[in-house]
């Protein structure tokens, strides 16, 4: 029995005690001052809209689990999932420290943190993501072209911020481009299969590539992230969709509504629980 | 009494137990001050790691049955963890418990090169040693691996990304 990789979980009874773990600052002990010449409620408002697209995204992505076309895919998709839940989760937390006045008021006595508050206690009107992240996934081919078009732009976005003043924002893009590379290649390596796959696969990935498409532009002008884009469509012989922006009203689609009553609901419920 | 930095170097990863926090280069520091305070400094590996709340905890725990009694574990986010960091002792570890280590990490000079093809590591099987290895997929059962099977053996076994 000792000489598996697994003996180690067995160390003792408390080993597996998650309570003690439940006041788990992801910022612990970091220096939060704001640096000189950056206003805090500006650094906080935008540290929410990076947070809200990693957060609404890793949600939808994980509506994913056990339903990817195969095994592999659907760890692939959860581990994405996983890691855009962590950055937003620093992220909001990175916020809450900046600027408190943003975090929800909760019954008193309630041990739930501050970005804790943010992602579970606002309504959808409050929350700062792009549509394309909150639409309901179609299919694979759909989600393989809103992971590239996401991570495409964030990973170059995550790259400049890598020498941002603020040096918690710094480290969590520092830390985050590791992860939205890995990101990136999967959905482009994808984006290539299907694009030469069967007529059905290549229908498929144009559909989805034409609603991603029209979203785009809500994650922000970048040559760098356009140019990417260029060269995967190049690789898999696909030609950019000629398709016009939507137009949203009130800055979110009924969809996020959806989404946060099914993400939100039991800790809503339970305002003073302990997780 | 043990030294506090001896005894934070032997908590485990709850993911990879056969890996000390030390081994795993999630370890940073551990400073203790004049009145016996203890803080010890973790850089976490991937962002939505489960494990780290764990480590902490655990550190914590360790620190306390030995008589530290004031223990705070930091986070430091810079230099982000890579997997570069992980000792000589660990790597050994890993390919004890059929774990395939990483190679070096990518070093960044610029943007991030985009990879269209299938990645192309070098690797032997860690359970036969065979050279021929098919990767399945580039993400496995924790954040830090991917799975690859051995054409020799046909065992499944996982390999450490390099981050």
């Amino acid at each position: 029995m000792d000489d598996n990789a697994y003996a180690g979980l067995l160390v003792d009874d408390a080993h597996w005690a998650f309570g003690e773990a439940a006041h788990d600052d992801p910022l612990a002990g970091m220096d939060l001052t704001v640096p000189d010449g950056i206003d805090p409620v500006e650094l906080a408002s935008y540290c929410l809209v990076l947070g809200d697209d990693a957060l609404v995204l890793g949600h939808r992505l994980s509506e994913w689990c056990s339903r990817a076309p195969d095994l592999e895919e659907d760890v692939a998709l959860a581990n994405i999932a996983l890691d855009l839940v962590g950055q937003a989760r620093l992220l909001l937390a990175r916020a809450a420290a900046a600027d408190p006045a943003l975090v929800p008021d909760l019954p008193e006595g309630s041990p739930v943190p501050a970005e804790d508050a943010l992602a579970f206690f606002r309504d959808a009107g409050d929350f700062r993501n792009a549509t394309l992240v909150e639409l309901p996934n179609g299919d694979f081919a759909e989600t393989v072209c809103r992971v590239l078009v996401f991570a495409t732009h964030r990973l170059a976005l995550f790259e400049r911020l890598s020498d941002h003043p603020d040096r918690a924002l710094r480290g969590i893009a520092a830390r985050g481009v590791k992860e939205l590379t890995y990101h990136r290649d999967f959905a482009g390596r994808w984006f290539v299969v299907l694009a030469g796959g069967t007529e059905e696969s290549r229908r498929r990935l144009e559909a989805g590539l034409a609603t991603v498409w029209a979203h785009r532009r809500e994650l922000g002008e970048d040559p760098q992230a356009e140019e990417v884009l260029g060269r995967v469509l190049d690789a898999a012989g696909v030609t950019a969709p000629d398709v016009r922006p939507p137009a949203i009203l009130g800055g979110h689609t009924p969809h996020l509504t959806d989404l946060l009553a099914e993400m939100q609901s039991v800790a809503r419920a339970h305002p003073r629980g302990r997780w | 009494m043990r030294a506090a930095a001896e005894v934070a170097a032997t908590v485990v990863d709850p993911e990879m137990p056969m890996l000390t926090l030390a081994d795993l280069g999630v370890l940073r520091s551990v400073d203790v001050g004049d009145s016996g305070e203890v803080v010890v400094t973790i850089t976490p590996t991937y962002s939505g790691c489960p494990a780290t709340a764990e480590m902490r905890a655990d550190l914590v725990r360790r620190l306390r049955a030995e008589g530290y009694d004031d223990v705070s574990v930091r986070i430091a986010l810079e230099p982000a963890w890579t997997t570069d960091w992980i000792t000589e002792q660990g790597r050994a570890a890993l390919v004890e418990a059929g774990v395939s280590p990483p190679g070096p990490a990518p070093r960044r000079s610029g943007p991030m090169p985009l990879r269209l093809g299938p990645p192309r590591r070098s690797l032997t099987c860690p359970r036969c040693g065979g050279p021929e290895v098919d990767l399945t997929s580039e993400f496995g059962p924790t954040a830090c691996t991917a799975l690859y099977r051995c054409a020799a053996c046909g065992e499944p076994f996982e390999h450490v990304k390099e981050i």
